[in-house]
């Protein structure tokens, strides 16, 4: 392993020439070039986030320069152990993370989880939508779910990778509506593109995905929506909302960052007011606005509770789906 | 007619001077990716995504159609000179274009492929212009069982590479389909035969199978039995350019290749691999001397190489009739329009009509672009087989190991890689073919995956693959592929 001892020293050597040349503006320590750490191979949601606060931060004179490295994989649990090894100590490094990194830290049975970080915020968020064909004669969410209660087996729901966020909404609908979420007829499909295709076919039932992947075929008349998983209406979407019809269930495929393990309070502090000066930029906002994402802002601490609610929450779904024990 | 007016005004888009200089960067940089294995078309996008912030959007897709439609050119160079398959879909290429550039005929190899590829790429964008609304109609009505009978169609096209005994070729294909199982299982979620290293969660990278049976086994088996023969630098005999024969040989290759290729190029869940192996199948049924397959038939270069380019053209159809990602590229296509502020869909061709032709008359003009930039360059490539092999191994060596890594600056594939090697290693020593391996790894998993899916629909119901009509031909098809021939050779011999 000559290349991850490399990797350590110029890790090493990067961190001790950032420590011997502090710069200082206002109050807490800025940062002057920031890493970040996208554990997804380029062109992902998770590449998308790094690549936008790269920009956002940037174009609001809060960093020089930022650099992005990427090591893909498994939902994240590939990279995740070498931010937190390798990466441990640095002040100026954020890892973007979210949602499916939980899901795939406990399918996976990965060794580290996101305790082992240190949390700074929750940043987006993307509700998921179920849809139909447009030829299916479900309308709205109580004819779907009367199906399935009926007869699940004669119900199929096509959405991304077991375990994965689609799957997990299934499960938490089938649970809401008192079914059994392990009857859920789950069609995975590795990617948006596949699983619309087999709804625009009418080979499937139903499909859920982000609001992001069915949109548009949405608005062409392709697909129906039936329910959305946010809190509540959405400006523009002339959808209701899951809870409205009577299930009881909220998904936001969320976002957020994370810095190394053992950095200083200072650090983290420097940290914390360079994403909370981001997400208030303009630059953030016309790139929420540009992604669809959904501004879910959550700091610190409360960030921490957050992860570790939904570590919970998203093993206990895969739990009654039968995915984890 | 309205077709060819907005193809016109497509034209007038991508004919400016800045236009034309974005397709040429991108069909340069394209070839270029191509060459080098496991850099692949997707991930150059992907890095070049932070151009989107800058460039208007038009040159931007310009940009990456050029290096889309670029990198299946490049990717047939080294199959077939270095026998190192620069992209997945150009590894049936390597089968008999680097045999024929083992004989000394590189050049014809290369061309059949260049002229191929251009003759496939202008059918395939053909094809786009004038029959995108029926051919995606076509391919929505594939569910998962019309596609697990597709596939049992493309494993019937593993009969074409057996080499000269079943058994082997059996075993190799067997050892392929357990590869294929490693990884995160999809429908599931549980990991298979990944023995706790989180690198083998996603699963093999078919791309370092290939280079790792084909270029690192062959070089170690060329290391371990030097033969005099071998030593010497290998002659470029005959002509650089194709014969007379040549060309009667590839033209038909090249328009079924097309036909082969663009129809399912088009399905969401096709892949860019399967037309490669049924033209490869088809060449070889069709052609008057089989007996040449496996020694360097031309027909077997420009059929697969022609369905490759063609079903390049196929893959975006779905994407801008409808706004489907159907393959990797594709997908990261789409999220640069999200960066654009375009919402990707069924409306594209309503709402970004300038886009959408500037777009696809560049890829005429990017296809005739390629043909310019590779033939000439013909001459200056078959130079690379006059090192002598010593070096020129050494070389390919270091060239498989810098792309592997390319992939995902991964050490485990590069483990990953010289395993393979050795098992090429011993392969080629007790005489089992190759190929075999690499399709069981394409097909297995997506037969299996298409196989489930199809079950959980119909609730386990075995005969949805014969109650539908299209599975059903499609299965009646594999049945006559598979026996046709033996019946033909009995009633010959009868």
């Amino acid at each position: 392993m000559l290349w991850s001892r490399r990797q350590v020293l110029a890790t090493g050597l990067l961190a001790s020439a950032s420590a011997a040349a502090p710069i200082r503006t206002g109050l807490a320590q800025a940062i002057e070039q920031l890493r970040i750490f996208v554990p997804a191979n380029p062109g992902g949601g998770w590449d998308q986030t790094g690549r936008s606060m790269e920009m956002a931060m940037k174009s609001a004179g809060l960093i020089k320069s930022a650099q992005i490295t990427n090591v893909g994989g498994a939902g994240g649990t590939v990279g995740l152990p070498q931010f937190i090894n390798q990466w441990k100590g640095q002040g100026n490094a954020l890892m973007v993370g979210g949602m499916v990194m939980v899901g795939a830290i406990i399918a996976n049975k990965a060794r580290n989880n996101l305790t082992e970080t240190t949390p700074i915020a929750r940043l987006t968020g993307e509700f998921q939508v179920v849809v139909v064909p447009a030829a299916s004669p479900f309308r709205s969410m109580a004819d779907l779910v009367a199906a399935f209660k009926a007869d699940p087996a004669k119900v199929s729901w096509a959405g991304g990778s077991a375990g994965g966020t689609d799957h997990i909404l299934a499960g938490m609908i089938a649970k809401a509506a008192g079914g059994d979420p392990r009857k859920v007829a789950y069609v995975a499909y590795s990617g948006g593109g596949p699983a619309q295709a087999a709804l625009l076919g009418n080979q499937v039932s139903c499909g859920i995905s982000g609001w992001g992947e069915f949109g548009e075929q949405v608005r062409a008349g392709k697909l129906r929506a039936l329910g959305i998983s946010a809190d509540k209406r959405q400006p523009g979407i002339d959808v209701p909302t899951l809870r409205e019809q009577g299930i009881d269930v909220e998904l936001f495929n969320w976002r957020g960052v994370f810095a190394p393990p053992g950095i200083s309070d200072a650090q983290r502090q420097s940290l914390l007011d360079l994403v909370d000066r981001m997400v208030k930029s303009p630059a953030w906002a016309e790139i929420l606005k540009r992604y669809d994402w959904t501004d879910i802002y959550l700091p610190g601490d409360r960030y921490r509770a957050y992860i570790a609610s939904e570590t919970e929450r998203i093993h206990a779904i895969l739990k009654d789906l039968g995915l984890a024990s | 007619m309205e077709t060819l007016g907005q193809l016109a005004h497509g034209f007038a888009v991508a004919l400016t001077p800045l236009n034309l200089l974005w397709a040429f960067v991108g069909v340069f940089l394209g070839t270029a990716v191509g060459v080098l294995p496991g850099l692949g078309p997707a991930l150059t996008i992907a890095l070049l995504l932070p151009i989107t912030f800058s460039v208007d959007a038009t040159g931007a897709f310009i940009l990456f159609a050029g290096i889309y439609y670029g990198a299946m050119y490049g990717g047939s160079t080294t199959s077939i000179l270095l026998n190192t398959p620069g992209e997945s879909a150009t590894i049936v290429t390597a089968l008999e274009g680097n045999r024929m550039a083992r004989r000394g005929r590189a050049g014809p190899a290369l061309a059949t492929a260049a002229i191929g590829s251009f003759v496939a790429g202008t059918v395939g964008t053909l094809g786009l212009t004038f029959l995108a609304p029926l051919v995606v109609e076509f391919a929505l009505r594939f569910g998962p069982a019309e596609y697990f009978s597709l596939m049992v169609l493309a494993f019937v096209t593993v009969s074409a590479m057996l080499g000269a005994s079943a058994l082997r070729g059996l075993a190799a294909l067997l050892v392929g389909l357990f590869l294929g199982l490693i990884g995160v299982d999809l429908q599931t979620g549980q990991a298979r035969f990944t023995f706790g290293v989180p690198e083998l969660l996603d699963g093999i990278d078919v791309i370092v199978v290939a280079v790792g049976l084909f270029a690192v086994g062959e070089t170690l088996f060329l290391a371990a039995h030097p033969r005099p023969a071998e030593q010497a630098p290998l002659k470029v005999s005959g002509s650089l350019w194709m014969t007379r024969d040549d060309w009667r040989r590839s033209w038909k290759a090249w328009l079924r290749g097309s036909g082969i290729g663009f129809p399912l190029g088009s399905l969401p869940a096709g892949g860019a691999e399967v037309p490669t192996f049924i033209s490869y199948f088809v060449e070889k049924k069709l052609s008057r001397r089989p007996e040449e397959f496996g020694q360097g038939a031309i027909e077997g270069v420009a059929g697969p190489e022609a369905a490759n380019n063609a079903s390049a053209a196929g893959v975006l159809v779905p994407m801008l009739s409808l706004g489907l990602p159907t393959s990797a590229t594709a997908a990261i296509m789409l999220s640069a329009f999200q960066s654009y502020g375009i919402s990707p869909g069924p409306l594209l061709f309503q709402n970004q009509a300038d886009l959408v032709w500037g777009l696809i008359a560049s890829l005429y003009i990017g296809n005739a672009m390629l043909l310019v930039l590779n033939l000439p360059l013909i001459g200056l490539w078959v130079r690379i087989l006059s090192v002598p092999a010593p070096l020129l191994y050494a070389g390919i060596l270091v060239f498989a190991t810098i792309g592997t890594y390319g992939i995902s600056q991964s050490p485990v594939d590069l483990l990953l890689l010289y395993a393979m090697g050795g098992m090429g290693y011993l392969m080629r020593r007790f005489d089992f073919p190759t190929a075999p391996v690499i399709i069981g790894l394409i097909l297995g998993p997506l037969a299996e995956q298409e196989f489930r899916r199809a079950m959980t629909i119909s609730g386990g119901d075995l005969t949805v693959f014969l109650s539908k009509p299209l599975s059903a031909t499609l299965l009646a098809l594999a049945l006559l592929a598979l026996i046709g021939p033996m019946l033909l050779r009995l009633r010959r011999r009868a």
